[in-house]
């Protein structure tokens, strides 16, 4: 299922800065990186996407609605997380995200129910009754993401959900986006300048650089093409390189290592017979998976 | 073992419910906000100073009611109680408006509200409503106070509690309104334009207080056109002056002549000026 589709959407600025240029693009249902430098022109498509602010040129569609004209409609089905610090610090969590539950429509006894489930969901219980001021910057991003799940939407936009967190908090946090993209069935977009991030819970990608859209696809359409084995061999590396190009396999040299192409089950075979025949010490051979970062970059070194 | 202590994990429950529509956000925004004019569902600290005004008020009027139902002595009556109370209702709102508008700001709150179905007029309307409800409330409730003590000791039966009622209470209570409405606007405008709490009460005291000595150097200039108008450079001599014009020329120490229509349309642009200007304001905001 589409659920954002964009027709070469363009945003201008007054003075004539261009945040996004052209950008077309469809996104399925799932959990949706979208990773850009900063001023990528990343925050401009969430803010059009809640009908904040209007599109130049272009049109974009979210669950088949126009946030411009239906914006209410949209916003009712959608969560957002936003960037910067959003939490006043003399109230407690649960009464403000009871209060933000009550602005986005729901009743008041159902905006309490559903502002201390999610902030259960979110993994703050007894401490959603102490002043917001007194938590950890890992704390108030639960309460954040508390906030944009309480009135149940069908898609959350995350804008730098990661941001100020140790490692082991940017971990629990993702592990939480997933859960909700996968268990709880609402789609997600996750803004991040870390690429490495996103990719470890998303379905798929979207890069945009300088506004303009660097590409678009799944996850495993971006990897699944470039899983490559590599071989290391103590000695006559140079023999195996011949005769594994005698089999027909494009290998190439990288330091000491041979990578070839993954592209059937059969190759590890064929590369295991290869040095048994040769009678070399083999010292390793594993499975390699592309990092969708270094797609980027040679498609980056390409470009130039 | 099931225990009535364990809590049972059962996943993420999907919100089945009715999903309100503006009306309905701009009343909760509408009610937060009077709560927190009071500094309900806030700290303690929040509700020192609202509470204070709201003793000092009450006060002031049971011993006004006490003094007319002992000694049938009117120490004033309920269009001099709100001037009496003026330095108050310019302390309250001095402190209330930025608990209303820049605390928002401070905060960063904005775009959670504007991401939700609210536009800016709701957030201004709301905001604006609840300001002028607390500080007629101040007003008023004080105002009702002294209606309830006179009409239980007045002789003279129903009538004269009905004439009281309607001659003296609803007059009153309309111009306390008048009251709400000009402070309201005019210091959620001046609390609108910083995040800091401190600096935005200051610029609401300032702004009603600075105004008071421009009245006083115009009304000793020789010239008897310019002492009628004088009264118009500040929103405390506006209200006075609004006053004398709407009952006929009262005795308040300020000459308005028959320029007092020029008060009430002054008063008037006033407020919609306020109000103009806010809601400019928060287009620009809430579009982040």
């Amino acid at each position: 299922m589409t659920i954002i589709a964009t027709q070469s959407l363009t945003k201008t600025y007054g003075g004539g800065v261009t945040a996004l240029g052209d950008l077309t693009v469809d996104v399925e249902a799932g959990v949706i990186g979208l990773v850009g430098a900063n001023g990528a022109g990343k925050s401009t498509f969430i803010k059009i996407m809640l009908g904040l602010i209007a599109p130049t040129s272009g049109s974009v569609r979210v669950f088949d609605l126009d946030p411009v004209v239906q914006t209410d409609q949209v916003r009712a089905r959608v969560g957002y997380m936003p960037e910067n610090d959003c939490l006043p610090p003399d109230v407690s969590a649960a009464e403000f995200v009871t209060h933000l539950g009550r602005l986005s429509g729901l009743p008041k006894t159902a905006a309490r129910e559903r502002a201390s489930e999610t902030l259960r969901h979110v993994g703050l219980y007894e401490e959603r009754y102490r002043q917001i001021g007194g938590y950890s910057t890992g704390m108030k991003q639960r309460v954040k993401l508390a906030q944009a799940l309480v009135h149940d939407p069908d898609l959350l936009l995350l804008d730098e959900p990661t941001n100020g967190l140790d490692p082991a908090g940017r971990d629990a946090m993702l592990a939480l986006v997933h859960r909700i993209g996968t268990e709880f069935g609402i789609s997600v977009v996750v803004c991040s300048h870390l690429l490495g991030e996103v990719e470890r819970i998303c379905d798929s990608l979207i890069a945009i650089e300088a506004g303009r859209l660097l590409r678009a696809d799944r996850i495993s359409a971006m990897t699944a093409a470039s899983d490559v084995l590599a071989v290391e061999v103590s000695e006559g590396t140079d023999e195996l390189f011949d005769a594994l190009t005698r089999l027909q396999l494009t290998v190439t040299r990288e330091g000491r290592q041979l990578l070839v192409p993954l592209e059937s089950e059969s190759s590890y075979d064929e590369i295991l017979r290869a040095v048994a025949e040769l009678d070399l010490p083999l010292h390793r051979l594993d499975q390699r998976r592309h990092r969708v970062a270094e797609l980027f970059t040679t498609k980056e070194t390409a470009d130039v | 073992m099931s225990d009535a202590g364990v809590i049972h994990d059962i996943g993420y429950q999907r919100y089945e419910g009715p999903r309100l529509g503006r009306a309905a956000v701009f009343g909760a925004l509408y009610q937060h906000g009077l709560r927190a004019s009071f500094g309900l569902g806030r700290s303690i600290k929040a509700k020192i100073f609202p509470w204070l005004v709201v003793g000092i008020v009450l006060l002031v009027a049971v011993i006004n009611a006490a003094a007319r139902a002992q000694f049938d002595v009117i120490l004033f009556d309920y269009f001099e109680f709100d001037d009496t109370m003026s330095w108050l209702i310019i302390f309250f709102v001095a402190i209330v408006a930025p608990e209303l508008m820049s605390r928002d700001m401070r905060a960063g709150v904005l775009p959670l509200y504007f991401s939700r179905p609210l536009r800016a007029s709701d957030y201004v309307g709301a905001k604006v409503a609840s300001l002028i409800t607390a500080v007629f409330l101040l007003l008023g409730v004080p105002q009702f106070i002294m209606f309830l003590t006179a009409a239980f000791t007045l002789d003279g039966g129903i009538s004269k509690v009905w004439e009281e009622f309607y001659g003296a209470l609803l007059p009153g209570w309309a111009y306390s309104l008048l009251w709400a409405v000009l402070f309201a606007s005019i210091s959620l405008l001046v609390a609108s334009l910083t995040g800091k709490r401190a600096f935005a009460a200051g610029g609401i005291v300032a702004f009603f207080l600075m105004t008071a000595p421009v009245v006083a150097v115009l009304t000793i200039l020789p010239s008897e056109t310019a002492q009628d108008l004088a009264g118009l450079a500040s929103p405390m001599s506006l209200i006075s002056g609004v006053q004398i014009w709407l009952r006929d020329g009262v005795d308040l120490g300020l000459d308005v002549g028959r320029f007092g229509p020029i008060y009430g349309i002054e008063a008037f642009c006033l407020v919609a000026a306020a109000l103009l200007l806010l809601l400019a304001r928060y287009r620009k905001v809430a579009a982040l």
